[in-house]
């Protein structure tokens, strides 16, 4: 978990200009960010709603918001930030398309990454009869954070209706692995590098 | 949590809220500070010969400032953080007085030896504002031209008034620059100030439960204060010195009206409801419900110690700030001048400062590309929120000291 999770963090990297204005939707305790601003010289902000990891931030020396983000980035202005980061977060966020929208508004581009309900082990389980638990679907349906399931051909399909356009993707399977072939299916978590049309 | 409130055994009797000044509380709850807190402290005098010339076009000739400090200024000199006061705040930040072991700091939860503005890290300044009542020159000070009392005489003073007074005292005391400008509401406006306006000498600023500028609706509430004080029969224009009288009713009157907006619908719901002060209902206008013995009891108490004068000066400042003016209204462009890193924070149930208005400040600050951090911090109290316990919230600003380097 952790070295995929790192991986994440190079993919989101690579994609990040130096020295780039960064906002990172539901940063947690602002270790991406960290590590932005180490690897890429980011100056970044976090945002987050939970008081325990607007803690954190401060904590460690991040500059954090703290924004309900279902309310919309209030008073952000247009294209105010290189890029809008939002890693593993969009699945637990009810407001999706506005959510979406905001994150192109604010940023000339966006970053997100979030789990694949239809990789092939989370299909085996419903197969069997039970919701998905994996590494990137780690709660129990009882417990779990997420609001919002969804595939990456259901993501693309969205991407389309909101002419976003996909500038990078990387999809990825439960090792950390590259997956080329059959995303959707062979897929656990995807990473995409999103733009406006124009 | 440790509000004023938890620490009064009822109503009628309760301990008036820590921005009073002589924020009294009991003898034993004395002791235990003294025992772990800052112990005695002394109040200091600075005096500026130099002619102060004011924003509303007055001067005051020269000046006296009261203030005290708490901790040791390093070597360096690089540990100095000043903490501005609101409208009814003084200079006594924290700690207690020989003579005086009940009158414990008005933010003496905050500051003190390993508290979240740690005094064995900074040397922390509170200083009373010009205008004041607690020993600068104010009002109630006498004019060595006419050997009289100032009162309506004094100049109207303005927040960046009281900033370029206070850059007096840091240069007296041979600070650069701050490691943080602190303050809540009236307080947090003068942080802000100081950034603005002395970009060089503020390394942090920390503006909280504030605003860029009030609304009608706080402008509304100042000035029914004021008219409370202005049309008292014994505010003699502002001369009441020279008829040994005090505009008791007007100021009782100003602190009862400004009380109830600090405080939240919930929590004098919770603390008072509709609970009544004697057995039955007494059918005349004599003190029934709890909430009115409160209220009354804590404007009585005000208008014992504070100066009717003050308390016009000060709420003017209040309407007054609005530094975006400077720039066209555009609080961004204005913000861009400050070199300072911030921390905004305002609390859920304050509706006099709500956290919209500190939102504004913090997308001021993200346009003008500053470093800012801001919390909301959940509380049920109001705009009194800013001197409580919370643990989020003392949390926060105790993880942002630590990070402050000296």
């Amino acid at each position: 978990m952790l070295a995929a999770d790192r991986l994440d963090y190079q993919v989101i990297a690579s994609w990040v200009p130096q020295d780039a204005r960064v906002l990172d939707l539901g940063c947690g305790d602002g270790e991406l960010l960290a590590h932005l601003r180490e690897t890429r010289g980011a100056v970044g902000y976090g945002v987050e709603n939970d008081p325990d990891r607007v803690l954190g931030c401060v904590r460690n020396g991040i500059s954090v918001l703290q924004i309900d983000l279902e309310q919309g980035l209030y008073g952000f202005r247009d294209a105010s930030f290189d890029v809008v980061v939002m890693s593993d977060a969009l699945q637990a966020l009810h407001r999706t398309e506005k959510v979406l929208r905001e994150m192109l508004r604010v940023g000339a581009e966006a970053i997100l990454s979030f789990p694949n309900f239809a990789y092939w082990k989370h299909r085996r389980a419903i197969m069997e009869g039970h919701m998905p638990v994996s590494d990137r679907l780690p709660f129990q349906w009882y417990d779990t954070p997420n609001v919002r399931f969804f595939t990456i051909v259901d993501f693309d399909a969205l991407c389309e209706k909101l002419g976003l356009r996909v500038r990078e993707r990387l999809v990825l399977d439960d090792q950390g692995r590259p997956v080329e072939e059959e995303p959707n299916f062979l897929g656990s978590f995807a990473l995409y590098r999103l733009g406006r049309d124009s | 949590m440790n509000s004023s409130w938890d620490r009064a055994p009822c109503p009628v009797e309760a301990a008036p809220f820590a921005d009073r000044p002589e924020g009294r509380i009991s003898r034993a709850q004395a002791w235990a500070q003294a025992a772990t807190g800052i112990g005695n402290v002394t109040v200091q005098h600075a005096h500026f010969d130099q002619p102060l010339a004011l924003r509303s076009g007055g001067v005051v000739p020269a000046y006296d400032l009261v203030y005290e400090t708490y901790g040791t200024l390093n070597a360096a000199k690089s540990n100095a953080v000043l903490v501005c006061h609101a409208l009814s705040g003084s200079h006594h930040v924290a700690g207690t007085y020989a003579d005086d072991l009940n009158n414990l700091g008005w933010w003496d939860n905050l500051v003190g030896p390993g508290k979240p503005l740690d005094t064995d890290k900074f040397f922390v300044v509170g200083v009373n504002n010009l205008g004041g009542c607690h020993g600068s020159t104010g009002p109630k000070t006498v004019n060595r031209q006419t050997g009289k009392p100032w009162g309506a005489e004094f100049p109207i003073v303005t927040v960046i008034d009281w900033v370029h007074s206070q850059v007096r005292l840091t240069d007296l005391l041979g600070i650069d620059s701050w490691a943080a400008v602190m303050g809540g509401s009236l307080g947090g406006m003068q942080a802000l100030r100081w950034s603005i306006t002395y970009p060089q000498r503020v390394r942090h600023a920390l503006v909280i439960a504030a605003a860029p500028r009030l609304t009608a609706q706080n402008i509304a509430f100042n000035d029914v204060a004021r008219q409370a004080i202005l049309t008292d029969p014994e505010f003699h224009d502002g001369h009441y010195y020279d008829f040994g009288v005090v505009p008791r009713r007007g100021l009782r009157l100003a602190r009862m009206l400004g009380h109830i907006t600090y405080l939240s619908d919930d929590s004098m719901a919770a603390k008072f409801g509709r609970e009544l002060r004697g057995e039955r209902l007494n059918f005349d206008y004599d003190v029934e419900f709890q909430i009115e013995s409160y209220l009354r009891y804590q404007g009585d108490r005000f208008a014992t110690y504070f100066d009717a004068n003050t308390y016009l000066l000060m709420t003017k400042a209040l309407d007054y700030f609005d530094p975006a003016r400077e720039c066209d209204g555009d609080l961004s462009a204005t913000m861009a001048r400050a070199l300072a890193k911030f921390l905004v924070v305002s609390f859920t149930t304050d509706w006099r400062f709500s956290p919209a208005r500190s939102r504004e400040i913090v997308t001021a600050l993200l346009d003008a590309r500053k470093d800012v951090t801001y919390a909301e911090i959940a509380s049920p109290h109001g705009h009194d929120s800013f001197l409580m316990e919370y643990a989020q919230y003392h949390a926060v600003m105790r993880a942002y000291f630590d990070n402050i380097r000296v």
